[in-house]
C-alpha cells in the first residue's frame, strides 16, 4: 500500500473509471523511450509530410514557421519532431525519400 | 384510477414487454429464448404497429444482447432486453460489465432452470448464478408486479446515485405463460412523469464532450471502482425503497421489498419468492382452517438484501421456513436465500430457528399439499427438536 | 453510395489530430499510424469502440486516455455488438429528437485480428448482417499479440508463434490464414477493402469509402508488429510495403457486392523471400518451405487477376 501516496478517494474520481479529459495521454512524455534521436536535417528536407503521416505517436509537428534552406530555397513550413513524445522508432528516418532524417545514439 | 388504467388478461412476459413500452424504451436488443420468447415478440408487434418506437437489435445471441444494450446505454438510450438460464448464463460476463460501466440498463428474466440436463422448466438456478453482479435483482410474483417493478426499476437504475442496472424475475412458464388481469397504463405520459428521461445526467458516448469508457484500471484503481458499486448498491436500498413508496402514492400500488401473509400471531412462516408465494399463502389458508397456525414471508427484492425489513418479518418468530428454488452447491446450507437469512440471523443475534426446503427444481411441481407436507414435516422436527444443518431436498426420489 | 472526395496526397489529409501522443503503443508501432490516419478521416463526431486488445490497453490506462472522440471498450468479443448498440442508439435518440438529427456521427469500431477473425466472429457476422452503419476496422498483426504473439485464426502459414513453436517436429503455424475479408464480402455489405499503411491515401481513401456507405463497411489492415514478428522497429512500413509488393498482401476493395478493383496495382512482383526473409517469425523457413509459400501466392495472384478480368498483379520479376 505503501506506493499509493497521493491518489484520490473513490469519492472523487468518476464513476465506471470514465476518463472525462480527452487525450491527458498527452501529459505523460514518453521520449524517455528513445535509444536513437531522429533529427531532421531542415536543409535537406523537402516537406513532403511522408514522415508526419507515418508517425504513430503522432509526434512530428507540421509547424507554420518559414524556413530558408543554405541554398536559399524558402519554405513556409517546417516539420519538428516533439522529443517529449518521440520514442525513436526510426520509421521517418528509414521512409525520409531524400534521408533527410539523422538517427543519432542518445547521449543521456 | 380507472381513468390512467386498463385491465387486460396478461401473461408476466407479456406484462413486462407492455411496461417496456410504456417507460418508452429506445433500443431493444434481445434473443428469443424458451420461456421468454414472448417478450420479444410482442415487443417486436409493439414495434411494427408503431405502438413502441424503439430500435430493435435481432442480435445473433445473448450475449450480443447485452453487449449492444452496453453500448446504446452507453450512448444515452433507454434500453431493455430479456432473457431465461442459457441465455443469461450466455450474458454472465457481460453483466459484471454493464454494472461495472454503471450503465443503467432493465432486463426481465423469466427464471429457468440451467442445463445440464437441459429443462426449459421454471428455477431459480439462472438468477441466484447472477448474485455478485452487482445488479438490483427484483423478483415478482404476479403479472402486475412484473409491470410495475420493472416500471419502478427504470426509475432506481437511473437514479444518479445508483446507476446500476436492474433485472426483475419472475417464474418460467409459472408466471410466464399464464394469463393473469393486470392494469396496464392506458397512455405512457404519466409513467414517463414518473419516470422521466434525462441522459445527461450520467457519463455517455457524445461527440460534444468525448470521454472515455471502459479505461483499464490497475491495481491502484480498480478497488476504489468497485467500492464505488458498493455505494451504489447501498444507495439503492432507499431509493428502490422510495421508488416504490412514489408508486404507490401515484399510481395505488406498492409491494415493499418484503411481504408478510398472516405472520401477526404465529411462530412459524414460510419465506419463498416469485409465483410460489401464492401457492404458499393458499396452504397458510388451508391450514388455518385446520387450526395450524403459520404465515407466509415473501422475499420481493433479493439485491440489495433488505436486511431490515427481512428483520422486522421474522424476529418474532420461532421457526423460518426457507422454501428455496435453486441449489448452490457444496454451501453450507444448499438454498441460496436460506445461507443469505442464516447470515441475517447471526448478525442480527436471532434465535429463530432456520429450516431449508429445496423445491420446484427444474419445475418439479409445488403443490398446496407440498407446502402442507412441509409444514408437517418441520412440525414433527420441532416436536423432536431438531434442526438440520443442511437443507432438505423435498420430493427428490430415494 | 454516395461518392466521397477522395484524398489525392497526404497534403490533403486534415492536420486535426484525434489520438493523443503519450501512449503506450510499442515504439513504432503501426496501429497509431492507421488509428491517426482513421480519425484525421473520420474526423470528431465519431464514436469509437474497441475490444479488448493492443490498441485498447495501450490507450486508455486510468486515469489516462490518447483518444479525443467518444470511446468505449466492453469486452474482447463483442465490439462489433456494442458498436451495434451505439449505432441503434443514435438512430433512436435522433429520430426521437432527443440527440441533434442533423448532426452526422460515425460508428467505428476498431479491432485486432482475434477480436475480430476469430473469439468476435460471431458478433461481427451478426452486425453485417443485419445491416448497421458501422465501420469495423481490423489490424491485424496476425497473433494474439497483446497477450504475447499467440497464434490466431489470421496467423499466416509456417509463421512461429509462441504457440506455434518451432520445435523438432512441429515448426509454425500449420494452417493458412483465414480469408476474413473475403468471408466478409459474402455478407454482401456495401464496401469492404482491404489496405496497408505503406499505401497511405489509399488506405485513407477507403476510411472514407467506408463511412460513406449506409450500412456496414469493413477494412481490413495489415499490420506489421515489430515485436510479434520480429524485426527492427524502423522498418515496420518497409515489410508493410513488401508485402504488397509481393503479393502476400493485396490492396482491394468491393463496392456494393459488385465492383471489385485492386487498388495498388504491382505490374512486377516480388518473389516472396524479400517479405518473409526480413521477418524473424519466418527464420525457420527453409528455401523449400518459402517456394511452397510462392506457389500459394502465384495461385492467389491468378484467381485475382482472374477478379479483376485482367493482369493487374504481374509475374515475379525480382
Amino acid at each position: 500500500m505503501s506506493f499509493e501516496k497521493k491518489l484520490p478517494s473513490w469519492k472523487s474520481i468518476p464513476i465506471g473509471g470514465a476518463i472525462l479529459k480527452p487525450g491527458n495521454f498527452a501529459e505523460r512524455p514518453t521520449g524517455d523511450w528513445r535509444v536513437f534521436r531522429p533529427i531532421i536535417n531542415q536543409d535537406k528536407c523537402l516537406r513532403c509530410l511522408i514522415c508526419w503521416a507515418i508517425c504513430p505517436e503522432p509526434a512530428i509537428y507540421i509547424i507554420d514557421k518559414p524556413y530558408r534552406t543554405s541554398s536559399g530555397r524558402e519554405w513556409k513550413f517546417t516539420l519538428e519532431i516533439d522529443y517529449n513524445y518521440c520514442k525513436g522508432c526510426g520509421l521517418c528516418v528509414e521512409e525520409c525519400p531524400v534521408k533527410a532524417i539523422d538517427f543519432v545514439e542518445e547521449v543521456k | 384510477m380507472s381513468d390512467l388504467w386498463i385491465r387486460i388478461p396478461l401473461t408476466s412476459n407479456y406484462a413486462a414487454a407492455y411496461a417496456a413500452k410504456d417507460v418508452d424504451v429506445d433500443v431493444v436488443a434481445a434473443y428469443p429464448i424458451t420461456p421468454q420468447t414472448p417478450v420479444v415478440e410482442r415487443i417486436a408487434e409493439f414495434i411494427a404497429n408503431g405502438e413502441l418506437d424503439a430500435e430493435m437489435i435481432h442480435v445473433e445471441s445473448e450475449h450480443s444482447a447485452l453487449s449492444a444494450c452496453i453500448g446504446a446505454s452507453a450512448t444515452g438510450a433507454r434500453v431493455f432486453t430479456a432473457t431465461s438460464a442459457q441465455g443469461l448464463e450466455l450474458m454472465h460476463e457481460m453483466l459484471f460489465i454493464a454494472s461495472g460501466l454503471r450503465l443503467p440498463i432493465v432486463m426481465a428474466i423469466a427464471a429457468r432452470a440451467l442445463s445440464a440436463p437441459i429443462n426449459i422448466w421454471c428455477d431459480y438456478s439462472d438468477l441466484m448464478a447472477t448474485r455478485d453482479s452487482s445488479w438490483i435483482t427484483v423478483i415478482a410474483s404476479s403479472a402486475q408486479e412484473v409491470y410495475d417493478s420493472i416500471i419502478q426499476m427504470y426509475r432506481v437504475a437511473e437514479d444518479p446515485e445508483v446507476l446500476l442496472p436492474a433485472m426483475v424475475a419472475y417464474d418460467g412458464f409459472i408466471m410466464s405463460h399464464t394469463y393473469e388481469p393486470v392494469y396496464v397504463a392506458k397512455d405512457r405520459a404519466p409513467i414517463l412523469e414518473y419516470v422521466p428521461k434525462n441522459f445527461k445526467n450520467r457519463y455517455r458516448l457524445d461527440p460534444d464532450n468525448p470521454i472515455t469508457m471502459g479505461a483499464i484500471a490497475d491495481p491502484n484503481w480498480y478497488y476504489e471502482f468497485k467500492y464505488q458499486q458498493v455505494v451504489a448498491m447501498r444507495k439503492a436500498y432507499e431509493v428502490v425503497k422510495k421508488a416504490d413508496e412514489e408508486f404507490g402514492k401515484r399510481f395505488g400500488r406498492s409491494y415493499g421489498f418484503v411481504e408478510t401473509y398472516k405472520v401477526e400471531d404465529v411462530d412459524i412462516a414460510l419465506l419463498t419468492y416469485g409465483g410460489l408465494y401464492g401457492t404458499v399463502q393458499e396452504a397458510v389458508d388451508i391450514l388455518r382452517e385446520k387450526g395450524v397456525k403459520v404465515g407466509a414471508i415473501k422475499l420481493r427484492v433479493f439485491r440489495p438484501f433488505p436486511y431490515n425489513e427481512l428483520f422486522n418479518a421474522i424476529k418474532n418468530l420461532k421457526h423460518l421456513v426457507v422454501l428455496d428454488r435453486a441449489i448452490t452447491f457444496g454451501g453450507v446450507i444448499e438454498g441460496p436465500v436460506a445461507l443469505e437469512i442464516a447470515t441475517l440471523l447471526k448478525f442480527k443475534s436471532l434465535d429463530t430457528n432456520l429450516y431449508n426446503y429445496i423445491v420446484g427444481i427444474g419445475q418439479r411441481t409445488v403443490t398446496e399439499s407440498d407446502i402442507i407436507g412441509i409444514v408437517d414435516h418441520v412440525s414433527k422436527l420441532i416436536e423432536k427438536n431438531v434442526v438440520p444443518m443442511e437443507s432438505i431436498y423435498w420430493g427428490v426420489r430415494e | 453510395m454516395s461518392k466521397p472526395t477522395l484524398y489525392k496526397s497526404i497534403f490533403e489529409l486534415p492536420r486535426e489530430e484525434y489520438l493523443s501522443p503519450g501512449h503506450g503503443l510499442c515504439a513504432g508501432c503501426l496501429v497509431g499510424t492507421i488509428v491517426r490516419v482513421l480519425l484525421k478521416v473520420a474526423g470528431p463526431n465519431t464514436i469509437v469502440v474497441t475490444p479488448t486488445g493492443c490498441l485498447e490497453v495501450s490507450t486508455t490506462p486510468f486515469p489516462y486516455t490518447a483518444w479525443k472522440v467518444p470511446w468505449i471498450h466492453v469486452a474482447f468479443e463483442n465490439a462489433a455488438a456494442v458498436a451495434s448498440g451505439v449505432e441503434a442508439a443514435v438512430k433512436a435518440l435522433q429520430r426521437k429528437g432527443l440527440v441533434d438529427p442533423s448532426k452526422k456521427i460515425n460508428v467505428v469500431a476498431i479491432g485486432g485480428d482475434g477480436g475480430t477473425v476469430d473469439i468476435g466472429f460471431q458478433a461481427l457476422s451478426g452486425m453485417l448482417e443485419r445491416g448497421h452503419r458501422v465501420m469495423y476496422v481490423l489490424y491485424d498483426n496476425e497473433a494474439y499479440m497483446n497477450t504475447g504473439i499467440q497464434r490466431s485464426g489470421a496467423t499466416p502459414f509456417k509463421a512461429w508463434t509462441t504457440t506455434t513453436p518451432v520445435g523438432k517436429v512441429l515448426k509454425g503455424k500449420l494452417q493458412p490464414k483465414k480469408p476474413i475479408a473475403e468471408i466478409v464480402a459474402a455478407h454482401k455489405i456495401p464496401y469492404v477493402a482491404t489496405a496497408n499503411p505503406a499505401y497511405i491515401i489509399d488506405m485513407a481513401n477507403k476510411f472514407r469509402k467506408g463511412l460513406s456507405v449506409d450500412g456496414p463497411s469493413f477494412i481490413h489492415v495489415i499490420q506489421p508488429c515489430t515485436t510479434g514478428w520480429r524485426f527492427d522497429p524502423r522498418y515496420g512500413i518497409k515489410i508493410a510495403r513488401l508485402a504488397t509488393e509481393t503479393a502476400m498482401w493485396i490492396n482491394w476493395e468491393l463496392e456494393n457486392n459488385e465492383v471489385f478493383r485492386v487498388t495498388v496495382p504491382v505490374p512486377k512482383r516480388k518473389h516472396v523471400k524479400h517479405y518473409i526473409r526480413a521477418q524473424g517469425r519466418f527464420n525457420h523457413l527453409t528455401d523449400q518451405d518459402i517456394e511452397e509459400i510462392q506457389r500459394f501466392i502465384d495461385k492467389e495472384v491468378e484467381r485475382i487477376n482472374k477478379m479483376v478480368g485482367k493482369e493487374v498483379i504481374g509475374p515475379v520479376v525480382e
